[in-house]
């Protein structure tokens, strides 16, 4: 089935959801196999008319009412997509976004990815919709201008209308969609000068922050449909476990109890086994499941401990391992430079933890069609994975993504979503799956750890020579069942670690591989989390070695101009970097330039008389070119900085006989509000036209520059993540 | 089974449940209002706090059966049109980002104001530290209880007789 079909064939189906009767005017992308995203397209569609001409993409619909739909392809997990997107569009209309209906697109495949990860929702949409967007209004501008016999250019739109001001006239959208739809449609429409904007780089109030203020924003975990049953999944904490067998006999004296069957959960490659329990409420579901008795094979993956496997990688340390970066002569280099150091850092596992647990409904009209509502980072995954598991036609598969109880990267894994699936699919009813919080903080996928091991000769006047950061870990690929082919190095576990822009004449990065029986995953900035601290640490180190102060050690290694020299050079301006401290606080510094974008944070910290260290402030400074809402910008730091926080100075996770002993926030702690730092925020735009993410940067500078802070307050340097903030000193 | 009386957002319900269903389950899946979240079950991270006679508890943790006769306030009961002072201050800060937690993080700010109508940033940490937000509005969430906290007292001064009120 190829991508005309996949919208010609459900137009109408469409247009009823939009709750559309008549004929509306959509504007959007060509879907022609040969020429996606191929400039804007436009067309008068009418639900009551069978489809007809080529297939488009619709991302914007005006019904003859004026009510304008705008289409949002990018998961909302509280980056703010429900605003970020549409607001492209509407931008060029000159259309409030509290005036118009915003719709969650469902993974179809004419829409492209429609994927919220690596911070790439903005920057792979900004061009395409604002496109969209202009050619709309141009559409409307000239069937108004015609209209009226006037010129265009002397027409505008606000509120949803086509003003012009010499005559006093003004028409509504919606009366336009007639004469509109019979225009050929602008392939490159004159887009807004930005110095006109009214929404893009403006503090706007996001439209669905008063359904979330209020209880009425739906996520996954809120649908139900007629007739639904409930479900929990008895899973084995040792995550590969099979189930040799299990007595329901209690279970099944649950009152409301219905089914009890084996389940599947499949995350990539990896299939793991569980037992669910499937009843008339969620409680009775739980409670048939706490009554009943697994015999579990782990398969000798009872054996995995985390002490071991940490004693495991400080051996395989030692090894050579296979080449990431290497510039110059780094043996020579270091063999001739007249000071070395050496130091190992560690750092932990730890969950992704959103807030609303893992949850899917699945309902299967017949069992060749299959509706799913989940909170999913992935609607193109959700329907490509259910696609692979089911051989399905894609059009068979509907998916509706609700707003996301945060993803942080666990939700670009449908592994609940396709269990729920084969859940329903056994029962022959709708069904809910909802992950208990245990389930969700002992199953993973988790951040991995990664350990790192550095070398560094400097010269004599203390700049570095030679440098090697040497990264030991698992491959999260590999976690998830797709074998790193032996010889080459998982460059997402070597991520960002020969991009920072120090100028070092001899480089010789380094991946160790370790094989990991646990299942890991993407987090929020990926493996910069763990890696930025490490070769952050390791520069402050050198500077201290130098005898020099880090920023200035910073600077001194870039004497090319840079995206992330102007960064330091804002961030020493806006820390008062050069003024001193109150006694017994102290200051670090860290940045990082990695796959999603560059920030730099200055952390302050006071030492307590009961040797425990308080941080005090994080001053930020995020590089990002254009952008599209400051707030959201600032919100999304905040929130980076608050998860690293949580990061660098919590138990994180740790496994006994296979299982991950923390269970739930009793154990698995994060940061509270009375832990929370003042935060302070600065925003570079210099960087011109270039779209650069925000979801992520905020993240990765934060534990280095932490433990930068804490070395200068008390002179102990931190080469070990989690940091306890109660016993440092 | 049993018929458990109580009353939600002051309405009267009677709810054919087991006894041991905590209450966050009645109000979500048998009464229907699914604003109060569920989070971790054990009373540890707040997003499923309720008020219950005025007073915040983790419906989590409550079986429903212990809260028989009384009166529950939910976030859907807080107001019709999200205009309780603490659900416009939330949307003047911009506080939610995913949003999950808020409910019980509203929740959590309106006990604490009735109580203490001006908390310090202290009083705000010591009533708000049950409630975990995994996107880390902490900060704007400080900032939002002290806008409501001006607001509410600057709304009790007003005189009630409908006199006019001169610029201030």
């Amino acid at each position: 089935m190829n991508t005309n079909d996949t919208l010609s064939a459900n137009r109408r189906d469409f247009l009823k959801m939009l709750g559309l009767t008549g004929a509306a005017l959509v504007v959007g992308v060509s879907s022609g196999s040969a020429e996606v995203m191929g400039g804007p397209v436009s067309r008068l569609l009418n639900i009551n008319a069978a489809p007809t001409g080529t297939a488009l993409t619709p991302y914007i619909i005006i019904d003859k009412t004026g009510k304008v739909t705008l289409m949002n392809s990018q998961p909302d997990m509280g980056q703010g997509t429900h605003q970020s997107i549409p607001a492209l569009m509407a931008e060029e209309l000159g259309l409030s976004l509290d005036k118009v209906t915003i719709l969650q697109t469902g993974g179809e495949k004419a829409f492209g990815g429609q994927v919220s990860g690596g911070s790439a929702s903005v920057r792979g949409n900004y061009m395409t919709l604002r496109q969209v967007g202009a050619s709309a209004r141009e559409l409307l501008v000239t069937a108004a201008s015609q209209q009226w016999n006037v010129p265009a250019d002397e027409c505008t739109v606000a509120d949803a209308r086509v003003h012009h001001k010499a005559s006093n006239r003004s028409v509504g959208f919606g009366e336009l969609v007639e004469t509109a739809s019979k225009l050929p449609t602008p392939k490159s429409p004159k887009l807004k000068d930005a110095k006109d904007f009214t929404i893009l780089g403006k503090a706007t109030m996001r439209p669905e922050v008063p359904a979330k203020s209020s209880g009425r924003a739906v996520f996954g975990i809120d649908v139900k449909v007629p007739g639904m049953l409930y479900a929990s999944v008895e899973r084995s904490p040792v995550t590969g476990s099979k189930v040799v067998r299990f007595d329901d006999t209690k279970t099944k004296q649950v009152k409301g109890v219905k089914h009890v069957l084996k389940a599947n959960r499949v995350l990539e490659k990896n299939r793991y086994e569980g037992v669910a329990v499937v009843a008339d409420t969620y409680w009775a579901a739980l409670k048939g499941r706490r009554a009943l008795a697994v015999t579990w094979d782990h398969q000798g993956l009872d054996q995995f401990n985390t002490p071991a496997y940490e004693q495991q990688l400080h051996e395989l340390a030692r090894q050579d391992g296979v080449v990431d970066h290497a510039a110059g002569d780094f043996t020579k280099a270091l063999a001739d430079a007249p000071t070395k150091l050496d130091a190992f850092y560690e750092t932990p596992i730890v969950s992704h933890s959103p807030m609303e647990p893992m949850n899917c409904v699945v309902h299967w009209a017949s069992p060749t069609s299959v509706e799913i509502w989940a909170s999913s980072q992935g609607a193109t995954i959700i329907k490509e994975n259910m696609v692979q598991e089911f051989k399905l036609k894609a059009d068979d598969v509907k998916v509706n993504i609700t707003f996301n109880g945060g993803g942080f990267g666990r939700r670009l894994f449908q592994d609940f979503v396709l269990e729920a699936a084969h859940i329903a699919k056994e029962v022959g009813k709708p069904v809910k799956v909802i992950w208990t919080r245990e389930d969700d903080t002992q199953l993973g996928p988790f951040r991995p750890m990664t350990f790192s091991a550095f070398r560094a000769g400097l010269g004599a006047d203390g700049m570095p020579l030679a440098f090697q950061h040497k990264v030991i870990s698992p491959s999260i690929e590999a976690t998830l069942g797709t074998p790193l082919k032996a010889g080459t190095v998982d460059k997402t576990m070597t991520e960002g670690i020969s991009e920072q822009k120090y100028e070092i004449p001899n480089v010789d990065n380094r991946f160790v591989f370790a094989e990991l029986p646990v299942p890991t995953g993407y987090w929020r900035a990926v493996t910069s989390t763990t890696l930025a601290f490490a070769h952050e640490c390791f520069i402050d180190e050198m500077a201290h070695k130098a005898g020099k102060d880090p920023l200035d050690y910073r600077l001194a290694m870039m004497t090319k101009a840079s995206d992330t020299k102007r960064v330091l050079t804002k961030l020493r301006e806006v820390s008062n970097w050069d003024k001193p401290l109150r006694a017994g606080w102290g200051r670090g510094v860290a940045q990082w330039e990695f796959f999603a974008g560059l920030a730099g944070h200055v952390v302050e910290v006071s030492t307590r008389k009961d040797g425990s260290v308080k941080v005090e402030k994080v001053i930020c400074v995020i590089d990002l070119g254009t952008m599209v809402n400051p707030d959201m910008v600032r919100a999304q730091t905040e929130g980076a900085i608050a998860m690293a926080l949580t990061a660098a100075t919590k138990p994180g996770i740790t496994f006994q006989h296979g299982a991950a002993q923390q269970t739930n926030f009793d154990t698995n702690l994060m940061l509270r509000i009375n832990e929370m730092p003042v935060v302070e925020v600065h925003i570079l735009t210099e960087g011109g036209p270039v779209i650069k993410g925000v979801g992520e940067p905020g993240l990765p500078p934060v534990a280095p520059a932490l433990a930068n802070a804490i070395f200068m307050a008390t002179g102990k340097r931190q080469r070990r993540l989690p940091m306890d903030l109660e016993k440092l000193v | 089974m049993a018929t458990i009386k109580l009353t939600i957002n002051n309405q009267p319900h009677a709810l054919d449940v087991e006894p041991d269903m905590p209450l966050l389950w009645a109000i979500r899946d048998v009464v229907g209002l699914t604003g109060t979240k569920f989070g971790c079950g054990i009373a540890q991270c707040g997003a499923c706090t309720v008020h219950l006679d005025g007073s915040p508890v983790r419906s989590c943790s409550v079986p429903v059966s212990a809260v028989s006769g009384q009166k529950i306030t939910t976030i859907e009961g807080l107001s019709k049109n999200a205009d309780h002072p603490v659900q416009k201050a939330w949307i003047q800060h911009q506080v939610p980002q995913c949003g999950y937690c808020q409910s019980g993080q509203i929740m959590s700010a309106v006990a604490l104001l009735k109580t203490n109508p001006k908390p310090t940033d202290t009083d705000i940490d010591n009533a708000m530290q049950g409630n975990i937000c995994r996107c880390g509005t902490y900060t704007r969430i400080r900032e939002a209880i002290h806008t409501a906290s001006a607001e509410i007292s600057t709304t009790n001064k007003l005189p009630r007789n409908g006199a006019k009120v001169g610029k201030r």
